[in-house]
């Protein structure tokens, strides 16, 4: 076994991120295998029987039923020892961020995180993702997790593969923590991830008065508002509005964003967009690399003049 | 409580950002440094968890050259009791796996109950060190907290998860937490907390006696991002701008 991908539950079925692992895995090249954990891994085996993998390893045991970072980190660190891949991979998602980093200690496997190209070696961005770095490993075993949206799940490369259960050596004293069940705080009843039309909201509006100003302007476009975390954390906007890595992850036909920075917690979230025109005032702005239109100005004097223009149309 | 903060000192956000000749890091005489934003929220919640418990102490952990005492006393000047510097001279250790092994030798012996961390780095972004010494110390593990909640022997804590959802995980001391952005409202030195924080203790190791032989990874290079994009820029007046827009949403998205 070449590569091994660990896969993620996400409430019942397979996590995107795990399907876009999958298809970066083919990418390298080699047979690739996938493990699932937990009550449900016999079901997301079954979402890849018509995937090109060499097999989906299923791990059950009581006490890896539903994630917890100690029995994950043990499970992984088991299949790895027994089945040696040599590089094993995962979406950069926050229970990877959770248990990952344990697998590397425990293993002492370098874990290279965040991956978001192979082209140059392993690309990550670094210094508030105004950088990239290229990585690289003497080690013979590596671990790695892809960005959100490095690979596509449009291109997975179908063909077979079958189940094939493990059984791992797992005792109480393994598993320390006791995890409750997981709930939401505030579920909202707009759908942000099928809204065609965004106006997204950062901290360029500078204050909560302002606010109002992208409500009015996504009224007359007909379409729904979002925001940024650190306009959420204010309590500007409500936090079912949260797109990045912490919220909603979002590809409309239009995202229009105004005074966001374009920190790579937010870009991760809503760089599938098909279209962005992005309000700020600092000309070097992260967001404006991923803009198709990039409006050097103050928000706060363009959105009203822009309302009244578009009520005239 | 013994609470250990591990506190980076990380180029600030609007630093100018060279790339160094040799290519692999930035050249750090143009830098100015900040303590690492995420880890301002971890060193509140060690304060305020100190205060709630009290009769412990708040440790400042940091590694890197002598610029990063600056750090130390800041956290100092905020109510920390003392401060552990893993001085490095020359490079700057990138790799994750070496940086947690040359913390675990020094933190072993002090026995923390708990170690708390920002979520990642500014710069790195790496986002495992926290982790990987309390798998290496053999503590209990969790990430990305929005609350905790010390209880006898043991601490609560509620994590995030993706879309809104989160978790109480409850796991026995010792433990090693990183904590998630926004929990709390990081408080600013005061005036005496500046003037005390000269006369408290900052222990310096030098760079020999927490030396590993591990190298796992490296930075090759360090790049400017190159966009395939092409971005069309609209700057000048508001109405030239808002004039352009229109047109925009009209012809090109087509959504007017």
């Amino acid at each position: 076994m070449e590569i091994l991908i660990v896969l993620e539950d996400n409430h019942g079925s397979l996590h995107r991120m795990s399907k876009e692992a999958i298809a970066g895995a083919q990418k390298m090249g080699g047979s690739v295998s996938a493990l699932a954990i937990g009550s449900n891994a016999e079901s997301l085996a079954a979402e890849l029987s018509g995937t090109d993998l060499t097999e989906v390893i299923t791990v059950n045991h009581d006490l890896v039923s539903s994630y917890n970072a100690d029995g994950y980190a043990e499970v992984v660190k088991q299949v790895v020892e027994t089945e040696g891949p040599k590089t094993i991979v995962a979406g950069h998602s926050y229970q990877t961020r959770d248990f990952m980093p344990r697998v590397s200690a425990k293993l002492d496997i370098p874990f290279i995180p965040d991956i978001i190209s192979m082209d140059d070696g392993f690309v990550k961005q670094v210094l508030n993702a105004k950088l990239n770095a290229s990585v690289t490993t003497g080690s013979g075993q590596m671990i790695l997790s892809f960005q959100s949206a490095a690979f596509s799940e449009d291109d997975i490369v179908s063909g077979e593969c079958a189940p094939r259960s493990f059984d791992v050596d797992l005792d109480s004293s393994v598993v320390r923590s006791q995890s409750e069940e997981p709930f939401q705080e505030a579920a909202g009843d707009v759908d942000l991830e099928s809204a065609d039309l965004i106006v997204s909201v950062g901290r360029g509006i500078e204050k909560e008065e302002n606010v109002p100003l992208a409500f009015e302007l996504a009224e007359v476009l007909g379409a729904e508002v979002s925001a940024s975390r650190p306009v959420v954390d204010s309590g500007w906007v409500e936090s079912f509005r949260q797109v990045g890595s912490s919220g909603q992850n979002v590809s409309p036909k239009l995202y229009f964003s105004l005074g966001i920075s374009g920190a790579i917690q937010h870009v991760v979230g809503m760089k599938g967009s098909k279209n962005i025109i992005a309000v700020n005032k600092d000309p070097d702005a992260p967001i404006f690399e991923l803009a198709d239109y990039a409006v050097v100005g103050d928000l706060l004097e363009i959105v009203p003049k822009l309302i009244e223009a578009l009520q005239t149309e | 409580m013994k609470i250990a903060v591990l506190v980076k000192q990380v180029p600030g956000s609007e630093s100018a950002l060279p790339i160094s000749g040799e290519q692999t890091w930035i050249d750090e005489h143009m830098v100015s440094f900040v303590m690492n934003p995420p880890d301002n929220f971890a060193l509140e919640e060690a304060l305020l968890i100190n205060e709630t418990e009290g009769d412990g102490e708040v440790v400042i952990v940091s590694m890197g050259p002598a610029r990063v005492q600056k750090v130390i006393r800041e956290g100092l000047a905020k109510g920390a009791d003392r401060g552990i510097h893993l001085e490095e001279d020359g490079r700057i250790e990138t790799d994750p796996l070496s940086i947690a092994k040359r913390f675990s030798s020094v933190l072993k012996e002090e026995n923390f109950d708990l170690i708390l961390t920002g979520l990642q780095s500014d710069d790195m972004g790496m986002g495992q060190t926290g982790i990987l010494i309390g798998e290496l110390l053999g503590m209990s593990t969790a990430t990305l907290a929005m609350e905790t909640d010390v209880q006898n022997g043991s601490i609560r804590v509620k994590r995030e998860l993706e879309s809104g959802w989160f978790q109480w995980v409850k796991m026995p001391l010792p433990a090693s937490i990183s904590i998630q952005s926004g929990l709390n409202t990081p408080r600013y030195p005061s005036l005496k907390g500046i003037m005390g924080a000269k006369k408290k203790e900052v222990k310096v190791v030098s760079s020999g006696e927490h030396q590993t032989a591990s190298k796992s990874q490296s930075i090759d290079k360090v790049f400017v991002p190159q966009t395939t994009k092409q971005t069309e820029v609209i700057e000048g007046d508001a109405d030239a701008a808002v004039t352009r827009i229109v047109e925009i949403l009209k012809s090109e998205i087509k959504i007017l």
